[in-house]
């Protein structure tokens, strides 16, 4: 039996650049490139491991985006990903988390899986609750936020490192599990892994093939709204000394006049 | 008066910092009620501090579910109560697991989610949160237009202030659903006796500047002159130097505390990502042209081995 592994990826505006919003107060996607969310690739990574430390697995990358969330899928392939499924549809635009979940679910439904794995946060909403929503619509075990991840005898086993303590998890599949920056490197594409990514057959679904209308998902079926969005006012240019000698007593003397000591 | 949710974090059977913040948040939207899930004993003496932060009514439920299973047993809690009640919002910390319990909430209820608000207050329609995003280059103000608000807050988003109440504790059985993972082994991290990193009025953070494992002893020292939590950065951390535990930044714990120290820490925007908020920002670093100066009210350019004990004992004899 096929261990079937779907990845859900995302495709957001790079980090490093100077990010901002559009006029109808979404993510502007046109201001600085996009790319495959880097906590995402620690989701891949894992798959691939977990894939070929099976006799036989699959792993198929799911992603809900616009065109250019392509180039997200073809880095997953690229990585080794065996296929991937791209929902696209312009009523998607400015769905919120739960809108997004929905499309999400339903689109690993028609996949089918057995595990499903998830980076720990995107790195533009940086909500990080996208799989416990899965979780929830799908009726699965979340086994969430891991730093180490293995599968074996149908079971996902996963540790935890929390707030308050370190937990040892453990689900049969099918499961949804999502994992941290912490649980191993992720890697580079050979050149033959971008050779073979263009080959590698990307699927496309709209909302009709999903079952699902368009006033549930996009700005119209959001169940929340943004009022205003405000460039944070820039800092005042703070005061800057070279140390000569006596920087930790300026320092102290500038800690005292805020009243920290 | 319409009833606010809260749920309580708990540790070591005491409530934690931002539940308190929570219960002074949820006074300008409504009424407070806490609800205390899975402490034993220790349920009289959080529902007794919750009372004085506030909560008329403390809903207490128990249950070997909530220890030995992840996040479902307080999603299912968290709902009954909700609907039982015919709360107005719903409110929880922003934390891995907060966030995860507010989500699944928001789903069975139906309702709209907004996390990791800064600010809260009441609106129109309803409360309205303001959200730090892009690295803290932008402020969003959001509102939930579906269902009841849940709403998770950041640590440090507000004082937390006292307000007796009744804090009338009302027990309550909870109908689990079960479909969750199982918690096979639990370690509790073992206490520094630092605060909590973001729970922390005073951070003090070392970087790739500090060098080593040992050079973090000039940051612990300073850190324990201020009464502050030790951070890392994430080049820090990748080195082996710090636990991930310590880490700030996007991957890694988002801090807002009242000062900020920066030792040897360049500033990269994944870096700023978990820090920017910070009330006032101090950094130290050997290179004048560190991003991490962009942002500072002050800022040191030296090496932070001459620095930080020159401060710490500065701080010492005063």
């Amino acid at each position: 039996m096929t261990l079937k592994i779907a990845v859900c990826v995302k495709y957001v505006p790079d980090a490093t650049g100077d990010r901002g919003f559009a006029d109808d107060l979404t993510v502007d996607r046109d201001e600085v490139d996009g790319l495959l969310s880097e906590l995402d690739e620690y989701a891949v990574e894992q798959a691939l491991r977990i894939s070929e430390e099976s006799d036989d697995a699959e792993v198929t990358v799911v992603t809900v985006g616009p065109d250019d969330a392509k180039d997200a899928l073809r880095k997953a392939l690229s990585m080794g990903a065996d296929k991937a499924v791209h929902v696209n549809d312009e009523d998607i635009h400015g769905s919120d988390v739960m809108a997004t979940s929905a499309i999400l679910a339903k689109a690993l439904e028609k996949t089918g899986f057995d595990l499903v794995v998830c980076g720990m946060a995107s790195t533009d909403g940086t909500m990080g609750v996208l799989p416990a929503l899965l979780a929830e619509r799908l009726s699965l075990p979340q086994v969430t936020l891991l730093s180490e991840l293995s599968v074996e005898d149908g079971l996902v086993k996963g540790r935890r490192d929390g707030d308050a303590a370190t937990e040892l998890l453990e689900a049969p599949l099918p499961a949804i599990v999502s994992v941290t920056d912490q649980s191993g490197e992720a890697r580079y594409p050979s050149f033959k892994g971008i050779m073979a990514a263009k080959k590698k057959p990307v699927q496309e679904l709209d909302l009709d093939d999903l079952d699902i209308d368009a006033d549930e998902v996009g700005l119209a079926g959001a169940w929340t709204l943004v009022d205003a969005v405000a460039a944070r006012p820039a800092r005042t240019k703070g005061t800057i000394v070279t140390d000569e000698g006596d920087g930790g007593k300026q320092l102290a003397a500038f800690l005292a006049t805020q009243k920290f000591i | 008066m319409a009833e606010i949710l809260v749920l309580v974090d708990h540790a070591d059977g005491a409530v934690r910092k931002p539940a308190l913040e929570l219960l002074t948040l949820a006074r300008r939207i409504g009424e407070p009620s806490a609800v205390v899930l899975g402490a034993g004993e220790a349920a009289a003496s959080i529902a007794a501090t919750a009372g004085e932060y506030g909560a008329a009514t403390v809903y207490v439920a128990d249950g070997a579910e909530f220890t030995e299973q992840l996040v479902v047993p307080k999603v299912d809690a968290l709902t009954q109560l909700a609907k039982e009640k015919g709360a107005a919002a719903v409110l929880v910390t922003s934390s891995g697991e907060g966030k995860e319990i507010a989500a699944r909430v928001a789903l069975r209820l139906g309702s709209g989610l907004i996390t990791d608000a800064v600010e809260l207050e009441a609106g129109e329609n309803g409360p309205v949160a303001t959200q730090s995003v892009f690295a803290a280059s932008y402020q969003v103000r959001s509102t939930v237009t579906h269902g009841v608000p849940v709403i998770t807050v950041k640590p440090n988003s507000a004082a937390p202030e006292a307000s007796s109440a009744a804090g009338t504790v009302e027990n309550v059985t909870v109908s689990f659903t079960g479909n969750a993972a199982k918690v096979v082994a639990r370690t509790p991290r073992v206490s520094t006796g630092r605060p909590e990193l973001t729970e922390s009025a005073i951070v003090v953070s070392g970087g790739r500047g500090v060098g080593a494992a040992e050079g973090f002893a000039v940051v612990e020292k300073l850190a324990d002159s201020l009464g502050a939590a030790v951070g890392a950065s994430r080049a820090a951390v990748d080195a082996g130097w710090y636990p991930h535990s310590n880490q700030v930044g996007q991957t890694g714990k988002q801090v807002s505390p009242q000062l900020y120290v920066a030792a040897g820490i360049s500033g990269a925007i994944q870096h700023r990502a978990g820090m920017q908020t910070s009330k006032t920002i101090v950094a130290v670093n050997k290179d004048a042209e560190a991003p991490i100066f962009d942002l500072v009210d002050y800022g040191v350019v030296g090496d932070l081995f001459e620095v930080l004990p020159q401060l710490t004992d500065e701080i010492g004899a005063r």
